[in-house]
């Protein structure tokens, strides 16, 4: 079964998870072939294990984006029977664009890919699992840290492809992060902080710490919702980020529904809450009854230590 | 101008799941809501009429429940009502329900169209960008604000690398991620003119779509598997301990 994978790149180059999303092709049976839109980190793509060919896809509608244009582009490019992409909001945007160009089904965010192909994903921000079958042809994006990642090693053959649509979307204006931190999306680490906090300024300290560990600082939607000093952009939960880093640190956080849902899936966390009651205790693997002023400045002088 | 929102009704995210005899148990939802990005479409479709005038169209797919949610977007302000009656949206594939909503725009001359990032029971994200193709729109994403500007429009949207505000004409679709504006309550002459407005009710095939095949089939849903339960430490003391385990034990620093 040939296999269309939407690398996840851009000028910085690879994104990791593309090589997860290889691995994810394999789960199915797949002969992946990677597209790269605008051509970034094909040369990296090649070197993934068990990738057949690496198609590096350059025009000028790569240049900003417009998810119509460039799907346009690489959906006259791709042969796969499957498309796979990275369920971040470009890869779900261009999944869904060229499955309704090829009118077939798009199945969002696979948690568990089989042959089949059986799909296992969360709904509900992971209040449930839901498992269904879905027949190729078909568009399949996959979350990140789901899927183990191919190998390296891999020397598949590039080929490069001119290929352009027009566009749309204009940008007028690019307006800079407000700060450079690490996206909760993007990390492998999180140190999150609840309304516990009790004051935004102290959110300082959690900056501390994960400028140590190399983390994101996140937040929950309490935090986000009564201080305007926290973006939404940090927001853990429902109607915030889903985020599966291999350790998650709530502080202050008690442990909403909404915010469980969106982080349950970590692989360790922990949870530092003054009250042994709160709920954010039933998923931790850690759990430390302590306030967070006590507790912080012990982490960050034993994390210092490592 | 007719801009039409469209809307989904879902548990409220406040809502316990429980799932019962292999399928989640909606009989069981202690409250339906609106989707929380289909609020923030809602309320820019507002903003955007007060601004610059037309007529807002409030749209959904689902069953008769939903119906509630219809007059609530029409006590904050929605112009008139479009219920596409479908009972079991399980039984529909992505493919289904963007043909429906696409014909559901054009049949109320839609050319634009506000729509949530994604709604917040399947979390997918397919419908903006899928009807924007099926509309032969131009779609945007992650939007938090939409200006227009004569004939066009330009939206402020996030990107990996920050905000962007972005120029788009019509017809075109913009998908709404959660925004710093305040979301409007309605008053109580909203709450009773919308008890008055009635919404046109439409079948699937009233719109030319037919959803008799799709090839995904749902097998079934089951609760989060569960944790089992973690270490408990008392006091910043502990904290040093809890550091030497996520180094020995779960190596993860």
């Amino acid at each position: 079964m040939q296999v269309t994978v939407i690398a996840e790149s851009s000028k910085e180059g690879l994104h990791p998870v593309t090589a997860q999303l290889v691995g994810a092709a394999e789960a199915i049976g797949g002969t992946p072939t990677v597209l790269c839109a605008g051509g970034w980190g094909a040369d990296e793509a090649a070197s993934i294990s068990g990738v057949a060919k690496v198609i590096s896809v350059i025009g000028d509608c790569f240049g900003s984006f417009d998810g119509g244009a460039w799907s346009e582009a690489l959906n006259s490019i791709s042969e796969g029977d499957v498309i796979i992409a990275a369920a971040t909001p470009a890869g779900r945007e261009i999944a869904a664009t060229m499955a309704a160009m090829r009118g077939i089904p798009i199945v969002q965010d696979a948690t568990g890919m089989g042959p089949g192909i059986s799909v296992t994903r969360p709904i509900y921000s992971g209040k449930a699992i839901e498992t269904s079958t879905v027949g190729a042809p078909c568009a399949i994006t996959v979350r990140a840290n789901a899927f183990d990642a191919a190998g390296g090693g891999g020397s598949a053959d590039v080929s490069t492809v001119n290929k352009s649509a027009d566009v749309a979307v204009a940008v007028r204006e690019a307006i800079a992060k407000a700060s450079e931190r690490l996206d909760v999306a993007e990390a492998d680490i999180i140190i999150s902080g609840g309304r516990g906090m009790g004051d935004p300024a102290n959110f300082s300290h959690l900056e501390e710490i994960a400028d140590i560990i190399g983390a994101a600082v996140g937040a929950s939607r309490a935090a986000v919702d009564t201080w305007d000093e926290i973006p939404h952009g940090m927001q853990v939960g429902q109607t915030g980020k889903t985020v599966t880093p291999s350790l998650y640190i709530a502080v202050g956080i008690s442990g909403a529904i909404q915010h469980l849902a969106g982080m349950r899936t970590s692989k360790y966390i922990v949870a530092i809450n003054k009250d042994p009651d709160a709920p954010i205790f039933g998923v931790a693997d850690y759990g430390i009854v302590a306030t967070w002023e006590d507790a912080l400045p012990a982490l960050k002088a034993e994390l210092g230590k490592l | 101008m007719t801009i039409a929102v469209l809307l989904k009704q879902v548990p409220d995210t406040t809502a316990k799941i429980s799932v019962s005899g292999g399928r989640v148990d909606e009989s069981a939802v202690s409250k339906w809501s609106m989707s929380p990005y289909d609020e923030y479409a809602l309320e820019s479709a507002l903003q955007l009429k007060e601004s610059g005038g037309g007529d807002i169209v409030a749209i959904t797919c689902g069953p008769a429940r939903a119906a509630k949610m219809l007059t609530d977007a029409a006590a904050v302000g929605a112009d008139s009502l479009l219920h596409v009656l479908v009972e079991d949206l399980n039984g529909l594939d992505s493919t289904h329900i963007q043909t429906i909503l696409a014909a559901a725009a054009s049949h109320c001359d839609a050319r634009v169209v506000f729509c949530g990032k994604q709604a917040a029971d399947t979390n997918a994200g397919s419908t903006g960008p899928g009807v924007a193709h099926l509309m032969g729109a131009s779609c945007v994403t992650m939007v938090s604000e939409v200006v227009s500007e004569g004939d066009s429009f330009t939206a402020m949207r996030a990107s990996a690398g920050g905000d962007q505000r972005v120029a788009v004409s019509a017809p075109c679709v913009f998908a709404f991620d959660k925004g710093t504006t305040e979301l409007r309550r309605p008053n109580v002459r909203g709450i009773m003119m919308a008890k008055k407005k009635v919404a046109e009710t439409l079948g699937p095939s009233d719109l030319g779509v037919d959803t008799s095949a799709s090839s995904v089939s749902v097998d079934g849903h089951s609760p989060p598997p569960e944790k089992p339960p973690g270490q408990r430490f008392e006091g910043a003391d502990s904290v040093a301990v809890v550091v030497s385990k996520l180094r020995d034990e779960a190596n993860v620093i």
